[in-house]
């Protein structure tokens, strides 16, 4: 670990945040139909959308509907990704010829981009031609990212007095979102991106002839623009196998910055936007706070077990100088390689700039952490928002236990039914993590997926349910993941992690927005100080995290002790 | 309607609209940064290619494989296969990879200080078309000898080729292999 390092990790961080305040403020102002800087450029083409799709952005939802709204554009783009996907044979720009994928790969990853996973059980290059890249995948990445902030803005209205339980317009949210973030903010990066040498080409490859006289095939495509919004709404499913450690997804250090910035930026966003639909400003500052300490935390523990290398290969001979570079490009190095990782499975984006498989023990130990606790620290765009309100609840909760007295956040009463849906919604997650990893370790089937023996097996098959679970789609990618049991599992575990936490918490919503908002009285546990922020946090680790403690301590951390025993498998 | 409105702008109009302004104003970079030599592309300079001549600098391991020509169902190791980029996925204990760094170091002595940590592992795309200062310095010898050389020239190739990190903060140092290999080739 070297200041160099740290200074990388912490000074990024400070940038994203500084943006990230401003950009909140923004999508707010949007969400309310305010006009901004953009609404001359843009206005007319959202009265055009609305006219079109017939929408009435002031017609309000209460939960139910706008919930239902939520699922049905997300059961339409599914289905019609499924056709795409299998069909991509009959449709144009498949310079490749590749035939349609199967049924069962189909549903995986048909439901993978719907639920913002991107998980991959596909590869990019070898089996999906440019127009399917484009039509179904490019697409779903916007409407999946649009979809989670819509339900965070949903769920922040709630909390302010005037809501009288109508929550929004969930068509008209979509489509400004859409309009108003997501599209200007990745054609810039697309440009950024073309300049520093991202590719975007209809052709399908290219050959050339190296030095020493070889033919190399090397695999091109539209990749700019998919990489941009793959980024931005924290999607993260590749254009290329390798994802983002690809040189034509991330071409060099300033793409990587530039990735890394934006892939933080909307989920940072979202607690001020929070704190503004709710009215309450200082209250989204404390999220942003426990966010960013949190996540700041974890970056730095991830770097310092990467930047020490492996001991194995150091017996070798191996210089240690930089650190554990298995799985890693030296473009990036350790420093930025750890804060990509710890980023992009804190924000359930699941883009890689390094093999998180060849992560060093407790590296990797961080990053299946990041994702068990819930994706809330700052989370996917949207859902980290709805997911730390949960814990907020949570936290007021143990407060008010501690002095009985009826908690309440946000001069909301957070009584037995709000506390029952919370606990619902946080226990679907390890659920499905650990009883997915402990029914497929038990099939043969399971047992060979898996590439690395030992401890490190089993944290492969935790890591694949964390992630289908926690909607990220990282993966220790040695894992065989395009199998029956795989396909088909983790997919339903992706709609649970989605769906089963998203409509408690949407009820949720519903029930606190016909309340009545109180004035904070002399009991009133302040949410806007240091001190929620360092319980907030403490909820999160505790609640979120220890269920997970003996698989990690049988994984990653068996790994570590075995590792320092000079052990190998 | 929505669906088909948000399929046609985000999946049709821009992706098509962009890919051609970017042919437009730059092509090179929107079609893959190709390198040419008399010509004739020879690389990307983005992407890696393996170099076996010792004559050459040599690229990191790549575990990148392609399908195997007698029974498709399995693969055969193809080093820089950039229709199939992929990583090891070798966790730091598996014995794969301390074999394949043994393997890797044979009967050779270890450098002072030791073999520089990229040269001994492989790349998370499998393409990695860099290599760090230290490990192109360590090759100095070998190809010095293969090309009958003063190994100062080559040295003094290599400051040349190398791109520092950004600001001198964000980053590592890197030589490009491609490009440092083809300025060698020009060496009189």
């Amino acid at each position: 670990m070297t200041a160099l390092g740290v200074a990388q990790i912490v000074l990024l961080l400070a940038v994203v945040v500084g943006c990230a305040i401003p950009l909140g403020a923004f999508i707010a102002a949007v969400l309310s139909g305010r006009r901004t800087f953009l609404s001359p450029v843009l206005g007319p083409v959202e009265r055009g959308l609305f006219r079109l799709s017939g929408i009435d952005p002031a017609h309000g939802m209460g939960w139910r509907t706008y919930t239902v709204a939520l699922l049905v554009i997300t059961a339409v783009h599914t289905l019609l990704l499924y056709a795409i996907l299998r069909l991509q044979f009959y449709l144009p720009f498949n310079p490749q010829g590749f035939t349609g994928m199967s049924p069962r790969l189909a549903f995986n990853t048909a439901i993978s981009f719907a639920t913002n996973t991107n998980w991959q059980a596909y590869s990019g290059e070898t089996t999906l031609s440019n127009g399917a890249q484009m039509l179904g995948l490019t697409v779903h990445n916007f409407v999946s990212a649009a979809v989670g902030i819509s339900a965070a803005a949903a769920v922040s209205r709630a909390f302010s007095p005037a809501s009288k339980g109508v929550l929004g317009n969930a068509w008209a949210d979509i489509t400004r979102i859409v309009l108003y973030v997501l599209l200007p903010i990745s054609l810039l990066m697309t440009a950024a991106l073309l300049a520093l040498g991202a590719p975007q080409t209809l052709l399908g490859s290219v050959t050339v002839t190296t030095l020493e006289g070889v033919k190399q095939v090397i695999s091109i495509g539209p990749v700019a623009f998919q990489e941009a919004i793959k980024i931005l709404g924290t999607n993260g499913g590749g254009f290329f196998n390798a994802n983002s450690a690809h040189p034509f997804e991330n071409p060099g250090i300033l793409s990587d910055l530039i990735e890394n910035w934006a892939l933080l930026l909307i989920p940072f966003s979202m607690p001020v936007m929070f704190g503004l639909l709710a009215g309450r400003a200082r209250d989204g500052m404390a999220l942003l706070a426990t966010m960013a300490l949190l996540l700041t935390g974890f970056a730095l523990l991830l770097y310092a077990a990467e930047a020490g290398g492996n001991p194995l290969l150091h017996a070798l001979g191996v210089s240690n100088l930089g650190g554990n570079m298995e799985g890693k490009e030296v473009r990036f190095g350790t420093a930025l390689s750890s804060l990509f990782a710890a980023s992009t499975t804190a924000t359930s984006t699941g883009a890689v700039i390094a093999a998180h498989d060849s992560l060093m023990p407790l590296g990797g130990l961080v990053t299946l952490f990041l994702i068990q606790l819930g994706e809330v620290i700052p989370g996917g765009v949207g859902s980290g928002l709805y997911g730390i309100v949960v814990f907020a609840l949570l936290a007021v909760f143990v407060a008010g236990l501690m002095v009985g007295r009826t908690p309440e956040y946000l001069g909301k009463k957070i009584q037995a039914k709000e506390v029952k849906l919370a606990m619902l919604a946080v226990l679907i997650l390890p659920l499905s993590i650990l009883g997915g990893t402990a029914l497929s370790l038990n099939t043969a089937s399971g047992l060979g997926s898996l590439a690395n023996a030992g401890p490190h097996g089993l944290s492969e098959m935790l890591y694949a349910w964390t992630s289908a679970t926690g909607n990220n789609g990282s993966a220790f990618a040695g894992l065989s993941a395009d199998t029956p049991l795989l396909d088909y599992g983790l997919a339903i575990a992706m709609i649970l992690g989605r769906f089963a936490f998203l409509v408690p918490v949407m009820a949720i919503a519903g029930s606190l927005s016909l309340k009545q908002s109180l004035r904070p009285g002399a009991g009133t546990f302040p949410t806007d100080g240091a001190l929620f922020v360092g319980l907030l946090a403490g909820v999160i680790l505790i609640l979120g995290g220890l269920q997970y403690l003996p698989a990690l301590s049988l994984g990653p951390l068996a790994e570590h002790f075995a590792m320092l025993a000079h052990a190998t498998y | 309607m929505l669906v088909v409105l948000f399929t046609v702008l985000c999946g049709l109009a821009l992706p098509l609209g962009i890919t051609g302004l970017a042919g437009l104003v730059v092509p090179v970079q929107a079609g893959g940064s190709l390198v040419l030599r008399d010509g004739q592309p020879v690389g990307s300079s983005l992407i890696g290619q393996s170099f076996a001549r010792p004559d050459y600098f040599q690229t990191r391991p790549s575990a990148t494989s392609a399908p195997d020509p007698k029974d498709s169902s399995k693969t055969v190791p193809l080093p820089y296969n950039a229709a199939n980029s992929s990583a090891s996925n070798l966790a730091p204990t598996a014995k794969a990879l301390i074999d394949r760094v043994k393997a890797q170091i044979g009967t050779g002595t270890a450098p002072e200080g030791g073999y520089a940590q990229d040269q001994m592992t492989s790349s998370g795309s499998g393409l990695d078309p860099d290599i760090s200062p230290e490990n192109a310095a360590q090759q100095v010898a070998r190809v010095a000898a293969a090309r009958k050389i003063d190994p100062a020239r080559l040295r003094a190739l290599i400051d040349e080729h190398r791109q520092p990190a950004l600001l001198g903060l964000f980053g590592g140092a890197r030589v490009n292999v491609l490009e440092l290999n083809l300025a060698l080739d020009r060496m009189k």
